[in-house]
């Protein structure tokens, strides 16, 4: 295969993966659009393979038979609420590879025709390493957050920006002097130094704040590409990995506008302070059974229910599903809120739904839904606690003061199912539990939720 | 233990205390019950129906007191009631203690334990056994039908082929439970409904029920309903001056006024005086849901109906739950077996009477020989008292007008300061490096802008499976590890083996689950 023939084939695939991304707009074209991202991947493999300088060798099969055979076994196994583990771990893969193909690229030997095209693809090196180790060991870490390995408390280190500055300022110095002719020992340096700045990043953020890790390290992922691209002067690889990053940085942006956070001040970790004394809460939790529960939804016309990391916890989305399927044949008018933010993963919550067969019609976003709640006559808030505070909106000193919300208060009566009382992952107190329409419903999610279907008309 | 009503023999009074089926929920707490024959006759309950699910019918009233240790009644106990109540026995029914001050003496001296349901305090947890709520409540519905039954007219309006019918005006005054039932069903019935209370917060509920909230402009603010137990206070005089201004306004618009207006401890304020009345259209109604306690209008007589000079029918009945007996027994046995529930913790059908329980001891007016009221505020404050909150200051148009083009300017600025600073990096950049370099960077910074105005169309319900895909996609470093296979020593094939396998992994794994999960997606 001539290079033109090639550089066709790498156009035809840059335009499929955009295609592929861009169907992601809606349920049903999401469905075409993996096969448009599919049919890229393939062409611009088998034109990089069968392309000049590349041949089809016996490592090469076992390679990628082994690759298939490990994806498709971890794709089949994993559970819906261990995506956002599944897409932390794939992370660290890309990571890995341009780490590899960096380091592989300083053993190769090259030559240049000017200097600067040596400057410039010394840096390429640096660079891609350096993002490529960062993704790669704050992917495992935020992995073993998000599956439990790890505590999901924040790690936070005295002096831990000095210590990040020290160590981007280090791999600087050792970028020139790499480039200098020091020898291949800074580079290796630097990749053990990068290691070290992934792992601390994520390890310094807290469980509640992960959408926002794993969002940024798809972003870091897709720059680790870009790089590699330009270390090896692919386009195809510099096409895909700015569509990847792009993604992931306004995934990033997303979820921080949900939280009314800045990206810094999450990425560095640790949660902002209060600027004053909370608003004292007045009141008392009130506890209901199911039956009283189950009567006010058989009272009801219209239900919301407002889903949580709670319930992926809890693995309670069937139950879930199940109350839905019971209330709808009775004809009520049942819906979902989900706040950007929900869960670990951006979507994470409108996956779960998916997966126990919840129609994505009566799944909302914030903006949709979150007029309709005063004329509702029940909210179900099921695992969460500060997307639905109203402290964001009534205590102008709370952490969380300015957060969009979901306005759940405004509806006729909220139940909330919770393990137990006390405060949420931030630590802030919820007023919403002590409001006059607020029962609290105690107990593990799924047998909370269980425990109503019976009693349901 | 045994638990019992007797027949209530106040005149006109059609209720009952028990009914079949809080009877079947008293036995579950592990109660027998029993009742006077005849009991439950006039709110539609025959002693077949008690029988039927265990009631002993009992033949007198004697025998009933005898018999029971619980007596549950809906009215305060008549002498001759409290002359057969002993200290073994509990009586449980309305008491009004502030008003029956002898009846309670009688009642300490026979050493019964007297729990007046009248007396539940109002926090949330004693809702369900707030026999004050749930009997205003069928009064504000039932006080609507009587003005109905004696209104000339519909309430909806209607545009019929015999001519239109213009919707009747109906003005709630006092937004207790009984008058946001009035609003409910005036509203519900078609009326255009209006509602007044002197406590401000109430408007937002007044609002939800779908009425109007008629507003006074009066600069001193009425104390909050949350210092007083979520009643409402006597307001100074010019308030009220400035709030009979409005009625008297408003009087010859309206058909039909339920006043429902009443301060605890007190007389029923004159709200709608006799000119009101005068100014209002022949056919118009009254009703005084305060006629007990006076009346809030001036013309009413209690417990009858009258009409004015200028016929404005004036109706001034005090038993509108009794005249609903069904419903009301239903609810008033239903708050008494609530009652129950929390005097018998264990459910054995034993009465253990814990004073040191805000509601239990907030109800109890007697105690083994001692008056205990009135009760100790309770610990727990009734409602949380409530921030004023301020009224976001609405925008006139030009105001508006100009934040939105300040913002757009401020927007523009941005842009065009990122434009600027992006193009001085690229005139940098392009100085410098080499011109192969520019060529890939072109792509890059084109590929960039194509990623950033894709993806803002991405729905948010599919970020995870975005998320899957983009990861499958970032498997495209599979290429450079595809050309450095063969291009060195074996270190650097090995290297390059091991991230063509971890970069399959990538694409296989991404692209599977982000169809596995897109599969799910279903409509409904």
């Amino acid at each position: 295969m001539s290079i033109g023939i090639q550089t066709a084939a790498y156009i035809a695939a840059s335009v499929l993966f955009i295609l592929s991304l861009g169907g992601l707009s809606g349920q049903e074209s999401a469905k075409r659009a993996v096969w448009y991202g599919i049919s890229g991947m393939a062409i611009a493999v088998l034109a990089t393979i069968l392309g000049p300088g590349v041949g089809l060798s016996v490592i090469l099969i076992i390679m990628l038979v082994v690759g298939a055979v490990v994806g498709t076994l971890l794709a089949q196994r994993v559970e819906m609420t261990g995506m956002p583990q599944l897409v932390a771990a794939l992370h660290s893969f890309v990571g890995l590879a341009a780490v590899l193909i960096g380091l592989n690229s300083d053993m190769t030997a090259h030559e240049f025709a000017t200097n600067a095209e040596k400057i410039i693809h010394e840096v390429e090196i640096f660079l891609g390493v350096f993002i490529g180790a960062v993704t790669f060991t704050g992917s495992i870490i935020a992995y073993g957050k998000l599956s439990g390995h790890i505590g999901g408390k924040a790690l936070i280190l005295s002096g831990r920006h000095i210590f990040n500055i020290l160590m981007v300022l280090g791999s600087f110095v050792l970028m020139i002097m790499y480039m200098k002719g020091a020898g291949s020992w800074t580079l290796y340096l630097t990749t053990l130094m990068a290691f070290v700045i992934g792992a601390h990043l994520v390890m310094a953020i807290g469980g509640a704040d992960m959408p926002v890790v794993v969002s940024m390290l798809n972003s870091y992922s897709g720059w680790a590409a870009a790089a590699t691209g330009f270390l090896l002067g692919n386009d195809l690889l510099i096409v895909t990995g700015a569509l990847v990053g792009s993604s992931g940085a306004i995934l990033s942006y997303i979820m921080c506008k949900a939280m009314n956070r800045q990206f810094l001040s999450v990425i560095l970790g640790g949660f902002g302070n209060a600027s004053g004394p909370a608003m004292v809460v007045e009141g008392e939790q009130v506890a209901i059974d199911a039956e009283g529960v189950a009567a006010a939804l058989n009272d009801a016309d219209s239900v919301i229910i407002v889903p949580g990391y709670g319930m992926a916890v809890a693995q309670a989305q069937s139950a879930v599903s199940e109350l839905t399927r019971k209330l709808r044949a009775a004809g009520k008018n049942v819906r979902f809120a989900i706040h950007p933010v929900a869960g670990r993963l951006p979507g994470h919550m409108n996956v779960l739904l998916a997966e126990a067969k919840v129609p994505y019609d009566i799944v909302l976003e914030m903006d949709e839904i979150n007029d309709d709640f005063h004329e509702t006559d029940v909210v179900i808030v099921i695992g969460s606690n500060d997307i639905v505070n109203p402290a964001a909106q009534e205590d102008p000193n709370s952490p969380i003061a300015g957060m969009p919300v979901l306005e759940v208060w405004k509806a006729k009566q909220v139940f909330v199912s919770k393990r137990g009382q006390g405060t949420g992952y931030s630590g802030i107190e919820n007023p919403l539990f002590y409001k006059e329409n607020t029962r609290m419903y105690y107990g593990d999610a799924k047998q909370s939720v269980n425990g109503l279907l019976p009693k349901l008309a | 233990m045994f638990i019992g009503s007797p027949r209530e023999r106040l005149e006109g009074e059609a209720r009952v205390a028990m009914t079949p089926d809080s009877a079947t929920q008293l036995q579950k707490l592990g109660y027998q019950c029993a009742i006077e024959t005849g009991a439950g006759k006039l709110a539609g309950f025959s002693d077949d129906a008690y029988r039927a699910v265990g009631v002993t019918i009992v033949d007198s009233v004697e025998a009933l007191f005898a018999s029971v240790d619980v007596i549950a009644k809906v009215r305060p106990p008549e002498p001759s009631d409290t002359a057969r109540l002993s200290s073994s026995k509990t009586l449980i029914s309305l008491f009004y203690p502030a008003q029956n001050k002898e009846l309670l003496e009688q009642a300490k001296a026979t050493g019964a334990n007297v729990i007046a349901m009248d007396m539940v305090p109002r926090i949330s947890r004693a809702q369900k056994m707030d026999a004050l709520s749930s009997m205003a409540n069928i009064a504000g519905y039932r006080a609507v039908i009587e003005a109905g039954n004696n209104f000339g007219r519909f309430f909806t309006g209607q545009v019929t082929a015999a001519g239109k019918i213009p919707p009747a005006k109906v003005l709630v005054i006092g937004a207790g439970v009984a008058g946001l039932a009035a609003v409910g069903t005036s509203v519900s019935l078609g009326a255009i409904t209006y509602a007044f209370d002197v406590r401000p917060e109430v408007a937002e509920q007044i609002e939800s029920m779908g009425a109007e909230f008629v507003f006074l402009d009066f600069k001193e603010q009425q104390q909050d309903g949350a210092a007083t137990g979520g009643y409402a206070s006597p307001s100074s005089p010019e308030f009220r001056e400035a709030q009979l201004k409005k009625f008297r306004e408003i009087a010859p618009d309206i058909d039909i006024v339920v006043s429902t207006a009443l301060i605890p401890g007190r007389d029923a304020p004159k709200l709608w005086l006799a000119d009101m009345v005068a100014a209002m259209k022949p056919g118009s109604v009254v009703v005084d849901l305060a006629a007990e306690r006076g009346g809030n209008c001036d013309l009413t007589v209690p417990d009858q109906k009258i009409v004015s000079e200028n016929g404005v029918t004036v109706i001034g009945y005090t038993d509108f739950p009794s005249r609903m007996a069904a419903q009301a027994s239903t609810l008033y046995s239903t708050n008494i077996r609530h009652m129950m529930t929390d005097l018998t913790p264990k459910k054995d059908g034993v009465l253990v009477h814990n004073m040191e329980d805000d509601v239990i001891r907030g109800a109890t007016v007697a105690f083994q020989g001692e008056i205990t009221y009135p009760p100790p505020p309770p610990k727990i404050q009734a409602i949380a008292a409530q921030k004023r909150q301020e009224k976001p200051k609405e925008l006139t148009p030009a105001e508006r007008h100009a934040a939105e083009a300040s913002a757009f300017k401020s927007a523009t600025q941005q842009q065009d300061s990122l434009l600027v600073v992006g193009g001085i990096l690229m005139a940098l950049i392009g100085a410098y490096a080499p011109s192969a370099f520019m060529g890939h960077f072109i792509v890059f910074a084109l590929a960039c802008f194509v990623g950033f105005q894709v993806i803002w169309g991405v729905s948010h319900s599919l970020h995870t499976p975005l998320m899957a895909v983009t990861n499958a996609i970032s498997g495209i470093i599979i290429i450079g590890a595809l050309l450095q296979i063969t291009a060195g020593g074996w270190l650097v094939t090995a290297l390059a083996a091991v991230s063509v396998a971890i970069a399959t992994i990538n694409i296989v794994g991404g692209f599977m689950v982000t169809r596995r999960m897109l599969n799910m997606f279903q409509k409904s």
